[in-house]
């Protein structure tokens, strides 16, 4: 077998292990798809009314790739957290002990969080269903949405397996995470728009890559009506570009960094 | 590469040296381990046992020296040495969300096996270690010792030339220990090599043909059990007082016999002396102690054991010797 198929085949053996791991513990699933659906009726339900927005779009239309991305991108953590799980447990050591391809305990774990993010997001569109969100567009539009979600989540899910190598504490890893990724996802146009922005915040909010997530999904699901305007800034005018090379950099960076330090990483 | 190169040595090890930023781990070891032999690595926590183990085991590169597994070295040849070598290491390393079968399975397919074949080995391997009635429970129902068992297991899945346990039994109630042991000794019985290190020396006593002494990184004695026994020579009398009062006293009397310092336990109120002499010294003693109004529990004559070993060596007993470095970094 040449490396490759080696690879793949770690790959799959590792992918397979840590998706058991959602099947013996069902509440990890429950809780991961609870909470979207309670940010879905919150924000639809109780700041729906005060929120201004342009003709001809509801609250649930505006909010739901809000929601999307915001919960693709917390998904993402949870890469960090099992890996320096892992490393705890000794898991870490015992793969690195084993004659098998180098990545393959990196690519498993970032594609069953992929998974996970996969299941999260058809929860979260059933839930906006039932709220009034409705996607407007064509269906090849609607599954390039879906596929630009995942792939800047999984692009988020390599940086945060590098994380979790260094940080090698779960709890740690959880609570960095979410001192970065909160204004990450709340400063941007996921749930209000920009127009309500202080300026220097709102130069920072158009550039952030998860606007131009939220802003590409809105405009794939159709969601972005013809009458409201679109900031002038480059990223929000291409937000589809703008968000593939993000998620092409952050790949380009850190899978090799993160395959790097799993190499050198070790419980001690 | 066969071992005929390394002179029938399964592992050789040749002036490793290792620093973690200031502190030296590891300061210019040597060992060898003849294949089909098992030598038992001593030393207190922080000796640099881990270590040693570590870079045998490919997961840590030495800053000085060489080692070669089944012929192939550690540094430059990592990739083979990975396909000949299992590790246990301090603590179980299994996935406690999978099953005791699926752990192995696991293993198995990393190990580059068939899934027929993965499966038949796991299915053997958990029923010599006991673990069939447990395969399909999920490893987070199992004991601490079922745990070490299914590990060690996963470390022989692919039958290799060395293995490597890395204190096996540490943190062991001492009925799961004595299991342990049985299983380790059968193991040895078929032919593989094993670097086993402990700070249990009655652990090393059994399982070890051979025994290498180390204390902060450096080898400090070597031999058989025997050998290292003769090396601190004499005998021990032993005397426990019935109160605190008695043992001070008894130490002040015994003190002319003793070749070292009598080493007191308030908390067992036991004295222990090196002496020589045999008998005519126990003889000596009791008359010392006569009217002494000590009141003596037992007292006797042994031959030194390894603990006798440890102290004469390092100054320190082997088990309750101070944290050191491993000790810290080890995730409990």
């Amino acid at each position: 077998m040449s490396s490759l198929s080696h690879t793949v085949s770690d790959s799959l053996v590792i992918t397979r292990r840590n998706l058991i791991k959602v099947k013996r513990v069902p509440d990890l699933i429950v809780f991961a798809t609870l909470s979207p659906i309670m940010f879905v009726l919150l924000f639809r339900y109780v700041f729906g009314g005060a929120i201004n927005l342009p003709d001809g779009i509801t609250y649930a239309e505006f909010l739901l790739p809000g929601i999307f991305a915001q919960t693709v991108v917390f998904g993402s953590t949870t890469t960090g957290a099992s890996i320096a799980e892992d490393l705890q447990k000794g898991l870490i050591d015992r793969f690195r002990s084993l004659p098998m391809s180098r990545a393959a305990v990196l690519i498993g774990r970032t594609v069953a969080d992929l998974g996970l993010n996969a299941i999260s997001i058809v929860v979260m569109a059933l839930t906006g269903l039932v709220v009034g969100w409705r996607i407007t567009s064509s269906v090849p539009e609607a599954i390039g949405g879906f596929l630009l979600l995942l792939l800047f989540a999984f692009a988020v899910s390599w940086m945060m397996a590098l994380v979790g190598l260094l940080v090698r504490t779960p709890e740690v890893v959880n609570n960095a995470s979410f001192i970065v990724i909160f204004p990450l996802t709340f400063v941007a146009n996921t749930f209000v728009p920009l127009e309500s922005f202080p300026s220097v915040l709102r130069t920072f909010a158009e550039w952030n890559p998860v606007s131009s997530v939220v802003q590409a999904a809105r405009e794939l699901f159709g969601n972005q009506p013809a009458s409201a305007p679109v900031p002038d800034a480059w990223a929000l005018q291409n937000p589809v570009l703008y968000t593939v090379i993000w998620a092409a950099v952050i790949l380009a960076v850190f899978v090799p960094l993160a395959v790097r330090a799993y190499l050198k990483t070790s419980t001690r | 590469m066969s071992t005929a190169a390394t002179g029938g040595n399964a592992v050789v090890v040749e002036g490793l040296v290792k620093r973690f930023g200031d502190f030296t781990a590891l300061d210019g070891v040597d060992l060898t381990v003849p294949e089909g032999t098992v030598l038992g690595l001593l030393g207190p926590n922080g000796a640099g046992k881990t270590t040693v183990v570590r870079i045998l085991s490919t997961l840590l590169q030495a800053d000085g020296g060489r080692a070669t597994v089944a012929g192939l070295d550690v540094a430059t040849q990592a990739a083979q040495v990975r396909g000949v070598i299992g590790l246990t290491g301090q603590y179980a390393a299994v996935d406690e969300y999978l099953t005791g079968e699926e752990n192995l399975e696991m293993v198995g397919r990393l190990y580059r096996l068939g899934k027929k074949e993965a499966r038949t080995r796991a299915t053997a391997l958990l029923d010599r270690f006991d673990l069939s009635e447990a395969a399909r429970r999920p490893a987070k129902t199992y004991s601490g010792g079922m745990r070490r068992r299914l590990d060690i297991a996963a470390s022989l899945i692919a039958r290799p030339r060395v293995l490597f346990l890395d204190e096996p039994t540490t943190g062991l109630d001492p009925r799961s220990r004595l299991g342990m042991w049985e299983f380790i000794a059968d193991l040895v019985s078929d032919g593989t090599t094993i670097l086993l290190t402990t700070q249990y020396l009655e652990e090393a006593d059994r399982l070890a043909d051979a025994m290498v002494v180390i204390d902060r990184g450096k080898v400090i004695a070597r031999g058989t059990a025997d050998e290292l026994k003769a090396q601190v020579g004499g005998e021990r009398l032993e005397l426990t007082a019935g109160s605190v009062e008695g043992l001070v006293r008894a130490a002040e009397l015994l003190r002319p016999l003793a070749l070292e310092e009598p080493r007191r336990d308030a908390q067992t109120r036991r004295l222990t002396l090196p002496v020589t002499g045999g008998a005519a010294t126990l003889a000596d003693a009791l008359r010392r102690l006569e009217g002494s109004g000590v009141e003596v529990l037992d007292v006797g004559l042994r031959r030194p054991d390894l603990d006798d070993v440890f102290l004469t060596l390092t100054g320190r007993s082997a088990e309750d010797a101070e944290p050191g470095l491993e000790n810290q970094e080890t995730p409990r």
